[in-house]
């Protein structure tokens, strides 16, 4: 494989990182200069929220639909599992059969899983 | 590596190292310092160019689907109206609103666009073109890139809008339940390749493409990430996170002039980004289009530089993106979740284990 080093950087974290402050950038610098060219106006119509033209009635962080919040644990509980099959993926043929049964196992728990919550009716959208 | 068709590379950058350190004396900290900046610019302008290509692209391509014209009064062939676009936005007054979390609120631009650079960094674009190059590269990219989410989640809970809170928690439910096609789309072609390097797996394919070495679950595995990718980022038919007609702009409505280009950015790019990953893993990356024995048509292939395929099968899939947007209406929530984790996450899983016991038989090519 060739080595990719950018210009002398060798290590990958520090070019993650340099990614990471160049987003903050992007969004600071851009805000900076907006806020210095855009005009300004003072309405305290303006302030309100874009909803129908009327006073917005109570507060909107209000309480929802209890759906999401069900797709949100079966979510959580699936991309858990999806992490430990990564390395498994990447080593399969190194592991060989004893890695298939262990992650045979594994994967039966997942579909386990996800047939349990189905015949609960949890993907059914109420 | 078995590979017969190494490419030169094509970019050596380690001259500039030797010009810091050398011939200016720079000490190493500095000369990285400094070489960090220049990584750092070439990522914004490579950034908002590709955005601003992006939204010209898509105007254009929607226009010619509903036959019309598209932008073409500012510059030649309406090419300068992204820049112009940009430039409005740039110029408006962006509103301070009242009732927000005023933290939050502006803190969730930077987590859309932190999440979509980062992702952006990962991807090869020649070989050794590529900024972030770790060994599970891909497993990174999947990560940063649901930062993103988050964002969203935020810009609309902060908004203190009914419209923008409907919207984010759509897109906060799409996007996490896609995130598994993605993942497990993701997992089938790292089964195959054998790594998560985002150099190897494009390595890999130097003699024959994924989606024809992998046999059909490699095939079912492109088709499930090119649904999967669209609703990650928000568009086509799942598109109702920010559904005009019933939540105004979805979660970002608050949102007003610079403040709002930034999702607008972000979503060109995650475009992008999709088309990107399905590229590299699917489709060889920067690899020239080879055949096993056709030694004389590998050879003209080799010709056409490697970020020309890599951009060409980029803009090649973002047009099958776009060309869904334009073709299905949009889906309701309980539809777009019914196909999700009833129809695609079962498949997905099926395919997994087809994937094993084509390895395991050896039947890909």
């Amino acid at each position: 494989m060739i080595s990719t080093a950018i210009f002398g950087i060798q290590n990958s974290g520090v070019l993650a990182i340099t990614a990471l402050l160049t987003g903050v950038a992007l969004v600071f610098l851009a805000l900076w200069i907006a806020k210095m060219i855009s005009p300004r106006s003072f309405n305290p119509q303006k302030g309100e929220a874009y909803e129908c033209g009327i006073p917005t009635r109570g507060d909107s962080m209000a309480q929802f639909h209890i759906g999401y919040y069900l797709f949100a644990i079966l979510f959580l509980m699936f991309d858990v599992e999806t992490v430990f099959l990564f390395p498994w993926a990447v080593k399969m043929r190194e592991l060989g059969v004893d890695g298939l049964l262990s992650i045979a196992v594994f994967f039966g728990v997942l579909v386990l899983g996800l047939v349990y919550a189905w015949r609960k009716g949890a993907l059914e959208w109420k | 590596m078995t590979s017969g068709y190494i490419q030169a590379q094509f970019l050596d950058t380690t001259g500039v190292h030797t010009l810091l350190t050398e011939t200016l004396h720079l000490a190493p900290w500095a000369a990285v310092t400094v070489e960090c900046l220049l990584v750092g610019v070439g990522i914004l302008l490579v950034y908002a160019l590709l955005a601003l290509f992006y939204i010209y692209y898509e105007r254009k391509l929607c226009a010619a689907f509903q036959c019309r014209l598209g932008p073409n009064r500012v510059g030649p062939w309406g090419l300068l109206q992204s820049f112009a676009d940009m430039f409005k936005m740039l110029i408006k007054e962006i509103i301070h609103l009242n009732h927000i979390d005023r933290f939050l609120f502006a803190l969730a631009p930077y987590l859309v666009i932190i999440a979509s650079v980062m992702a952006f960094a990962v991807l090869p674009w020649n070989d050794g073109v590529q900024i972030i190059d770790f060994n599970i590269g891909i497993f990174f990219l999947i990560a940063v890139s649901s930062i993103g989410v988050l964002g969203i989640l935020l810009a609309g809970w902060s908004s203190n809008n009914k419209f923008t809170l409907i919207g984010s928690l759509r897109s906060g439910a799409q996007m996490v339940s896609y995130e598994l096609s993605i993942g497990l789309s993701v997992i089938t072609m790292v089964c195959l390749a054998g790594t998560m390097s985002v150099t190897g797996i494009v390595q890999e394919q130097s003699d024959l493409w994924f989606i024809f070495k992998g046999h059909v679950p490699a095939l079912i595995a492109f088709v499930i990430y090119m649904i999967a990718g669209t609703a990650e980022t928000n568009r086509g038919p799942f598109d109702l996170p920010e559904a005009e007609s019933e939540l105004t702009a979805g979660y970002h409505t608050e949102y007003s002039g610079m403040h709002f280009g930034f999702f607008y950015l972000a979503e060109y790019l995650n475009l992008f980004i999709v088309s990107g990953v399905a590229s590299l893993l699917f489709l060889g990356g920067w690899q020239p289009l080879h055949i096993p024995s056709w030694d004389g048509f590998n050879m003209v292939m080799d010709y056409i530089p490697g970020f020309i395929w890599f951009l060409g099968k980029c803009f090649l899939l973002s047009y099958v993106i776009i060309w869904f947007k334009w073709t299905y209406p949009r889906l309701r929530i309980d539809q777009l979740l019914a196909l999700e984790w009833k129809y695609l996450l079962p498949i997905n899983l099926f395919n997994l284990v087809l994937m094993v016991l084509v390895i395991v038989f050896g039947l890909h090519f």
